[in-house]
């Protein structure tokens, strides 16, 4: 074999750099390094790492010990790949035993994967003695997608990103202010306009005690139209401050209003188009907290708290300009305390954000108790845990005392401390102005105008610092909403999507495989649906049977593998006109809040009555619905309350029909009702399987008797295809389901499996 | 000490061989702690190749010595719960977050995905949970150092 003729190896990259010496040394002339692993686990599973290399003439191994070792290619060299609990595990083998072991993280499957692919290749070419082999387009290692020449990480696989969200949560807030930005800026200038009208009035008592005042105390008579100028002045202000305060306050609390909701719907939005992998994952209480009161809690900061904050900073900076106008040294002193506090703020924002932040998730526990036991009561109650419930959630609320307490002993020592230096502040004002009078420097009206100041410019303060702890709350909420926003969905829309015209519903799963958390659901199945065909699903529960179906309506994508419609790989299509050509029945239909027709109509919500109805006959649901006292008007709950299983069910049958889908999954339709309601819903599913290609789920095997093909499934891959007859006659895993059923004993785990050395009867999970 | 009705043997491919009462042979056994957190010894369940329950044994203790190695050792090259002694860093206290610890089994880095995936155990037992699905474990949130359960507690 000649090096030369290799293309470039797919590893491409240089491993990494603590390794390389000791390679190179080992290399003979001309070999070249064409796949490798750093393992990051020895033998005994302790972090440290290794390295494990295929080159064109051997594997060679170096243990994190530094002992290196080396494998020629044989006939019988085999090199095999499992994991468990999030460990991966490469054994080399040979016909007589384990030749070596190595360990690393789920992290470097990838790397694993390809090393594996290599190995078997240089081995095969070894063996046989023709030059390697390569697909001229190489194909991701991991998830099978092509990959572009020279495009070493599959675009699908390396879409994981660990990129935290800025901590400046608050500011990508204006992503949603942007719109309204026009009357925040008016909003801003009433603002100024205001703040300055309500100082006008303590300078006026400057020249009303010096002019007025003073002079009357020395004998003088007071000037009536001096003072009455001075007090319509004052007035004039007043009402000034109030038009402006109003208007200011209207339009921004009404655009504050408007980001709030912008915010929201962007939020749910956004949450709807993530995968149901990030359903699985969170909690409905929490979901609901953070659209809900979090969102409402940054809009009221906006408004209320932000608007103050600006009027404050406002009233600060004019107020020092006026007193250091009026009299400098004076101004000086007055101001003393202001860095003080503008530290002690500093000094508490941090504990006090943490504090924040830890209150909302408490909340989001307090409500996820809630969103527990509610839709649970009847388990609850059929249980009599009442006080169990009671009890967590008195926990969950004790819980939240605590760190409200916590909290609050901080922000409770701030606020009088925060009052305690303007009292000093107020005093020192005090003793410098009175000697600044007494050396006439300055008159009593500037000391009263100053103190009119004062007064007003440290209640500023004080409620400035109050902004620290809604300024935290808001960016803890503001965080948490874009914990949301910023997810990515595992689910992706493609970057260049491809559009299928018409769907003929051919589905193939390639070598797929698939993971959830750390435990393999689904291992490498292959499976061609023929356009048309009816499939039955077959295996116990936990088989993989649903996961399965999942992965082909894309509610998950495949881990490895791929799953292709009609040739085309589904993660390269519109996520919502993939679906659209699905239709879905499942063991629990769910009905939403609305009449029986929009029930019916969800999928396409500008169907005429006649379609409807005409699904409504098809599904065997017309003659039920008439029955009820409003027909298709009639309301059904949430749960479809009023309604019998059966009839739920058909009325989610009747909502597939209408949506004539293409590909038509059936997920334990019928296993939910009665034998009699199970034969009204099978003429229904009848009808609704007719020229389409089905993939149904079924519990009891008589119900896809009718099916082209079986697939059975056990523990995550396919162990028989085939149809009924068959696999009767194989007397497989099929023809034991099928008798345990027969036998009308209900198809349990043990029940079905052959009669072989079980010692205990204990269930176990495997 | 009861003697088990079954053997034990590791075979040449580096796995082991249960044979049972009955003479039959099981390759590739897989010993699986029932309650791995709450009682480590107790429940262990030999487990075949495709998921079928071969033998139990109650209490790993009361075992003869000889199988009760062979289970361990079998135990401690499948069983990865690296323990935190220590947190060194954390990249951010928003999620994703890349944690960089000490553990049991050396120094690791783990990338946490959201906060839902520190799951408590007990009271201060906790299970976190990195993008891989390895689980680390953090035995007692009390243990840490300061430095430790501080950054941790940002995420409680």
């Amino acid at each position: 074999m000649k090096v030369e003729s290799l293309p470039p190896a797919p590893a491409g990259s240089l491993p990494p750099e603590t390794w390389r010496a000791g390679l190179d040394a080992r290399l003979a002339p001309g070999e070249c390094v064409l796949a490798w692993l750093e393992t990051d686990l020895d033998e005994r599973l302790q972090f440290a790492r290794g390295l494990l290399a295929v080159t064109d003439q051997r594997l060679l191994a170096v243990a994190p010990a530094g002992t290196w070792q080396e494998w020629s290619y044989r006939d019988a060299l085999e090199l095999l790949h499992h994991d468990h609990a999030g460990v991966g595990t490469l054994e080399l083998q040979d016909g007589t035993g384990r030749k070596a072991r190595w360990r690393y993280t789920l992290g470097r499957n990838v790397a694993a994967l390809r090393v594996i692919d290599e190995f078997e290749r240089q081995r095969d070419s070894h063996v046989c003695g023709h030059p390697v082999t390569r697909e001229a387009d190489g194909l991701c290692p991991r998830c099978k997608a092509p990959l572009e020449p020279g495009q070493e990480e599959c675009p699908i696989c390396t879409r994981e990103m660990h990129i935290p969200p800025s901590t400046w949560t608050l500011l990508r807030l204006w992503r949603f202010a942007r719109p309204y930005r026009w009357r925040l800026l008016a909003g801003f200038l009433l603002t100024l306009a205001a703040t300055a009208a309500t100082l006008v009035p303590p300078y006026m008592t400057m020249p009303l005690m010096d002019n007025v005042l003073i002079p009357y105390q020395n004998g003088r008579p007071i000037d009536t139209g001096l003072v009455a100028l001075y007090l319509g002045g004052l007035f004039a202000a007043a009402i000034f401050a109030w038009v402006l305060g109003w208007a200011r306050s209207y339009i921004l609390a009404l655009v504050s209003e408007r980001i709030g909701a912008d915010l929201r719907t962007a939020t749910f939005e956004h949450l709807l188009k993530l995968s149901l992998e990030y359903f699985g994952g969170k909690r409905t209480g929490d979901l609901m907290a953070r659209i809900g009161s979090e969102t409402d809690r940054i809009n009221i900061f906006l408004s209320l708290h932000l608007l103050d904050f600006a009027n404050d900073v406002l009233m600060i900076g004019m107020t020092s300009l006026i007193l250091v106008s009026i009299n400098p040294w004076l101004a000086l002193v007055t101001l003393l305390p202001l860095p003080l506090i503008a530290w002690l703020i500093h000094v508490v924002r941090d504990r006090l954000r943490t504090g924040f932040e830890k209150v909302d998730r408490i909340w989001a526990e307090v409500t996820n108790v809630l969103a527990d036991t509610i839709p649970g009561i009847r388990v609850v109650k059929a249980f009599a845990q009442e006080k169990r419930e009671t009890q967590r959630f008195r926990a969950a609320n004790h819980h939240n005392l605590q760190v409200n307490d916590r909290v609050n002993r901080v922000w409770s020592l701030f606020s009088p401390t925060v009052t305690l230096l303007t009292e000093v502040g107020l005093l020192v004002v005090w003793a410098f102005g009175i000697w600044q009078v007494s050396r006439d420097e300055i008159t009593v009206g500037v000391l009263t105008a100053f103190l009119a100041y004062i007064s007003r410019f440290y209640l500023r303060l004080d409620s400035m610092s109050r902004i620290v702890s809604v300024t935290q709350k808001a960016a803890a909420g503001a965080k948490r909403i874009f914990d949301i926003l910023d997810h990515v969905s595992s689910v992706p829309e493609p970057l260049s999507p491809v559009h299928l015209e018409q769907v003929q519903g051919r589905i193939e799963l390639r070598d797929v495989g698939f993971r959830y958390g750390n435990r393999a659901v689904i291992r490498s199945v292959d499976l061609t649906i023929h356009p048309g065909e009816l499939i039955g699903l077959v295996g116990h529960s936990g088989s993989g049977k649903s996961t399965l179906v999942n992965l082909m309506c894309r509610f998950y994508d495949v881990t490895e593998g791929s799953v292709l419609v009609d040739g085309t790989d589904v993660r390269s299509l519109p996520v919502a006109e993939f679906r659209r050509h699905i239709g879905l029945v499942l063991q629990e239909p769910f009905l939403f809040f609305g009449t029986i027709a929009e029930n019916i109509a969800y999928g396409q919500p500008d169907a005429t009555r006649a379609e409807i109805i005409a699904a409504a006959r098809a599904a065997h649901a017309h003659e039920f619905i008439l029955r009820l006292p409003h027909g298709y008007d009639s309301l059904v709950g949430e749960r479809g309350q009023g309604l019998s299983g059966g009839e739920r069910q058909r009325i989610s049958i009747a909502r597939a029909l209408l949506i004539d889908p293409r590909i038509l999954i059936l997920d334990e339709a019928t296993s939910s009702v009665d034998t009699e309601t199970e034969k009204e819903i099978q003429k229904a599913l009848d009808n609704l399987v007719q020229g389409r290609t089905t993939i149904a789920i079924a519990h009891r095997l008589s119900t896809l008797r009718k099916a082209d093909r079986l697939v059975v499934m056990d523990r995550g891959q396919i162990v028989e295809v085939g149809n009924h007859e068959q696999l009767m006659a194989r007397e497989g895993a099929y023809f034991r389901l099928y008798q345990a059923q027969a036998r009308n004993v209900d198809v349990d785990a043990e029940d079905v499996r052959p009669p072989s050395a079980v010692h205990e009867t204990k269930e176990i999970a495997a | 000490m009861p003697t088990p009705d079954f053997r034990l043997s590791r075979n040449a491919f580096g796995s082991l061989v249960l044979t049972a009462a009955d003479g039959s042979v099981h390759e590739g056994v897989v010993p699986v702690r029932s309650f791995p957190m709450a009682a480590p010894r107790e429940g262990i369940s030999l487990v075949s190749a495709d998921g079928h329950e071969l033998a139990w044994i109650d209490r790993l203790d009361t075992v003869p010595e000889a199988l009760r190695a062979l289970v361990e050792e079998e135990l401690a090259s499948r069983e990865f719960v690296p323990e935190i002694r220590r947190i060194r860093h954390v990249s951010s206290f928003a999620t994703p977050s890349t944690w960089e610890v000490e553990t049991d089994r050396g120094d690791a880095s783990l990338v946490l995905k959201g906060e839902e995936d520190i799951r408590r155990l007990s009271a201060d037992t906790l299970l976190v949970a990195d993008t891989h699905g390895i689980h680390f474990l953090i035995r007692d949130l009390r243990a840490l150092d300061k430095a430790s359960r501080k950054l941790l507690d940002r995420f409680l």
